[in-house]
């Protein structure tokens, strides 16, 4: 894909860097970007949950102005300007007070969180860039050079040094270990904020402690991903976990283990292939890792929610199907064979397309309900048991949102037909006990039901 | 500060005309909550731009507008899907959505477009700057000349295409975007769709992000769109008032902003510094000032009416206290010397005792008319029991309501409802 990378890493290397014997400064790197990556991936499961996830972009763009101005202060001051701790100093002052600005706007004016976070967001980063252009000029900063601060926008692992990356995973270290102690006390101000404050917890400051856990994530975030994109560890790897499980702790534990291999895997990469800035390499794996997730997860991904969905849509057909061949057979009295050429018409009836007949039939016959005659199919013993089941629960159901749910007479059957394949069984069996006693009163039941 | 034409009279040009069709735009954003969609669009430009210049090696201005505008579009058909599919919040989505698109762009200028002038930073930062007209003349009154149409930079006629077509779209559909942007089901049911007219208000934003960051750069672009609409919105409740306000501030923070990069730096001696920014500083400022100083909604302005109400409700308080002392009741409440001061003041207590005089005894009594009627209603109407009945009454009363005469003698209490006045 690239022409200016002559020959691809081989196996070897790849090998190498990945099982961290790539030299210390490689190591240390990747192993900060994994570090980084589980830290975010953890602080952003909640701030996901209070659906802060863009709070999280403003702090992340407003730490521009705080580095330039941490620069301009350090140099005013006599120092270098270059030193690393004093440069996330400023950037972490500066989005705490982007923070803080949102949450004042929200408070003091009738805008909205999205149009705050918009206002701060664009405002800090003008600031930003206006610092950034009055630093390029050597007059402006007594001759100190402002090279390094442009890295901080998209970052540059490449030229990170082992001590970079451990005052990063120092900071990633922090946030996983404030978030493990407040576990608890987190999840009640996320899902139950009034049960929090009436159990007297500081509601206002833990709610500001996994805002300061964002900003510490974003400050650690800056040298390897660079501010704009520091939004997206703390985003992607919740969201794509959040696809896999519902338990907040599996949620928890998966989004740090996502975010930590995107940034293992996005730091290796970078580090084998010439100029493929880190930064994104990271949030592109973290990308694909969503992607994937989305498509694959179990749980909520779109594979497993279509095929949930055709199984049901199946399911239903078929009972449909017994339903109307045991009504038919008991209309008959007892002639239990069903024409080929009134399946279809019934097929016509309910709008089903042309693959789903023979699948549902099939189905069936699978089951032993339905068997093959002559002509056309013949319910069997257990299919009369099961369609008379079947029949039986449209009838309650029909009856119970005639009596109790208030629903119009000609409503009734098209919402029975719907809801009698979602009942449990414990739950007919609940309502038939219920409801026997409505049904023996003479005139009370709707189409008489089959015992 | 001197201006020059060569050198000033395009960018300026760029930048009211970006904050012109990014103001009337973004207006819709802040009424549907979709502000940071605007933020999505702007960070996915980037690969838009980078695929573009890949497929057909040129760097001309409608390649670059079309790619970024497939790359908008793209962002928002992603967002929709994601949310769908996945079920993730709005908010997420796009955070997923555009921080991806990014990286991507950022990935590929650095591996593909490196040795080309296409760069990340003049698409983040803006190079409003650059527009200048080199062979432009010194003097003002020599722009009035056909050949400045000729000169007219190519990002400048795209603003203006897109500034005509973001005015024609809004001015035409005014009525059904308002209606939309308030209730999009009432307008899906009045027969036009909301949801049309949402991907083509989103293929507008893409369109105005495109054309604007080329000149304010796409981070700007947000500041762009949502202070503006959100300034307006703070200081009005009218649709048309804020269409008009926010198209006037961008483009006075437009002008302020650039003139401010080059003024107050030369003031100091130092260089000029970003105009882009500053625009960005300017639009900041202004919202700040409206938050503060709005004459309806502003901080300052709601300190000031809470002032007053705090201190009616004291004097009508004390007023109300002499009255039921002078019925029999004892003063339970303690009032401030400096409410007693304002009282006597004011002529409604008597100097130097605690007595009110005729024009705050008809004060007091139409209060205690108003205390007592509510307490009525609140008994004998809302079914409060009558030892409750009090507290709510003792807030309601202060309502300026127009006072109903005639009505019931006594209260609950069994006391007696001064009479209104006819």
């Amino acid at each position: 894909m690239s022409p200016a990378s002559p020959q691809p890493p081989t196996w070897n290397e790849i090998l190498r860097v990945l099982t961290f014997q790539g030299g210390y400064n490689t190591n240390a790197v990747l192993a900060g970007a994994a570090m980084l990556g589980l830290a975010a991936g953890v602080v952003g499961v909640f701030a996901l949950l209070r659906r802060r996830s863009l709070v999280a972009d403003a702090i992340g763009h407003a730490t521009l102005p705080g580095i330039v101005l941490a620069f301009l202060t350090a140099v005013a001051m006599g120092m270098s300007g270059r030193s690393l701790p004093v440069l996330l100093l400023g950037a972490a002052l500066a989005s705490a007070l982007s923070v803080a600005c949102i949450f004042a706007i929200i408070r003091y004016t009738r805008l909205r969180e999205d149009a705050a976070i918009g206002i701060v967001l664009g405002v800090f980063f003008g600031v930003g860039v206006v610092l950034l252009s009055y630093v390029q000029h050597p007059g402006n900063t007594g001759g100190a050079s402002p090279a390094g601060l442009h890295h901080f926008i998209y970052g540059q692992t490449a030229a990170m040094r082992a001590g970079d990356a451990f005052v990063m995973a120092a900071l990633a270290l922090i946030a996983v270990g404030v978030t493990a102690a407040l576990f608890k006390e987190f999840v009640l101000v996320t899902f139950n904020s009034e049960h929090a404050r009436v159990l007297g917890l500081p509601f206002t400051l833990l709610d500001g402690t996994m805002l300061a856990l964002v900003v510490l994530v974003t400050v650690a975030g800056l040298q390897a991903v660079g501010l704009i994109l520091v939004i997206a560890l703390l985003i992607i790897p919740p969201v794509a976990a959040r696809l896999w499980t519902d338990r907040l702790p599996v949620l928890v534990v998966c989004a740090g283990g996502l975010g930590a291999c995107s940034g293992y895997a996005g730091a290796a990469a970078s580090a084998l292939l010439p100029r493929t800035p880190a930064g994104s390499v990271i949030v592109l794996s973290a990308g694909s890792v969503f992607f994937v997730s989305l498509l694959a997860a179990p749980r909520h991904g779109v594979v497993a929610t279509v095929l949930r969905r055709i199984t049901l849509r199946l399911r239903i057909a078929g009972e449909h199907l017994l339903e109307a061949a045991y009504e038919h057979s008991v209309s008959r009295r007892g002639v239990s064979t069903l024409s080929s050429r009134s399946l279809r018409a019934m097929e016509r009836l309910w709008g089903w397309p042309v693959w789903m007949g023979p699948i549902v039939v099939h189905g069936l016959r699978r089951k032993g309900h339905l068997r093959r005659t002559g002509d056309g199919y013949e319910i069997t013993g257990p299919g009369v048991v099961r369609g008379a089941r079947i029949a039986r629960n449209h009838r309650l159901w029909e009856q119970y949102l005639r009596t109790h749910a208030d629903a119009a007479p000609g409503h009734v059957d098209w919402s029975a037909d719907m809801v009698e394949h979602v009942l449990s069984p414990a739950l007919v069996a609940e309502l038939e006990a219920e409801l026997l006693a409505a049904e023996r009163q003479p005139g009370r039941s709707p189409e008489g039901s089959p015992a | 500060m001197n201006l020059a034409p060569n050198i000033d009279l395009f960018p300026i040009l760029a930048a009211v005309l970006a904050a012109f069709c990014c103001g009337l735009l973004g207006n819709y954003l802040v009424l549907r909550r979709l502000s940071l969609m605007g933020d999505a669009m702007s960070h996915s430009v980037l690969p838009g731009l980078v695929i573009a210049f890949m497929l057909t090696g040129s760097r001309a201005a409608p390649v670059m507008f079309l790619g970024a505008l497939m790359a908008g579009i793209t962002t928002v058909v992603l967002v929709e899907l994601i949310k769908r599919l996945g079920r993730v919040e709005p908010g997420a989505a796009m955070g997923v959505v555009f921080s991806v698109l990014f990286a991507l762009g950022v990935l590929l200028i650095e591996r593909v477009a490196r040795n080309t002038d296409l760069d990340a930073d003049c698409v983040l930062h803006g190079q409003l700057e650059s527009l200048f007209w080199p062979d432009g003349p010194a003097r003002w009154l020599d722009v009035l000349h056909p050949a400045t149409l000729a000169a007219v930079p190519p990002q400048v006629w795209t603003l203006a295409i897109t500034c005509a077509v973001s005015f024609v779209f809004v001015l035409v559909l005014y009525k059904e975007l308002r209606m939309a942007a308030f209730d999009p089901a009432l307008a899906t049911a009045q027969g036009f769709h909301a949801s049309i007219l949402h991907y083509a208000l989103m293929v507008l934003v893409a369109g105005a992000t495109v054309a604007a960051f080329e000149a304010v750069g796409s981070i700007l672009v947000i500041a762009m769109l949502i202070v503006p609409a959100a300034i307006a919105r703070l200081l009005t409740d009218r649709m048309p008032t804020q269409l008009l306000l926010s198209t006037t501030i961008a483009v006075v923070a437009a002008v302020m902003g650039y003139l401010g990069s080059i003024a107050l730096p030369s003031a100091m001696d130092k260089p000029q510094v970003n105009a882009a920014g500053s625009i960005a500083i300017a639009l900041g400022v202004l919202f700040f000032v409206a938050m503060l100083f709005g004459p309806r909604d502003g901080v300052l302005a709601t300190a000031i009416r809470r002032f007053y109400l705090t201190r009616r409700i004291a004097l009508d308080d004390l007023l109300a206290a002499l009255y039921r002392h002078e019925e029999g009741s004892p003063i339970t409440s303690r009032f401030a010397p400096k409410v007693y001061a304002r009282a006597r003041r004011s002529g409604l207590v008597m100097p130097g005792q605690d007595t009110l005089t005729e024009a705050g005894r008809q004060r007091a009594a139409e209060l205690i008319r108003r205390h007592r009627l509510w307490e009525t209603y609140l008994v004998h109407r809302a079914g409060i029991s009558a030892d409750h009945a009090h507290e709510p009454a003792e807030h309601l009363e202060h309502l300026a309501e127009p006072l109903p005469s005639g009505g019931p003698q006594h209260d609950p209490h069994g006391k007696a409802i001064p009479p209104g006045v006819e």
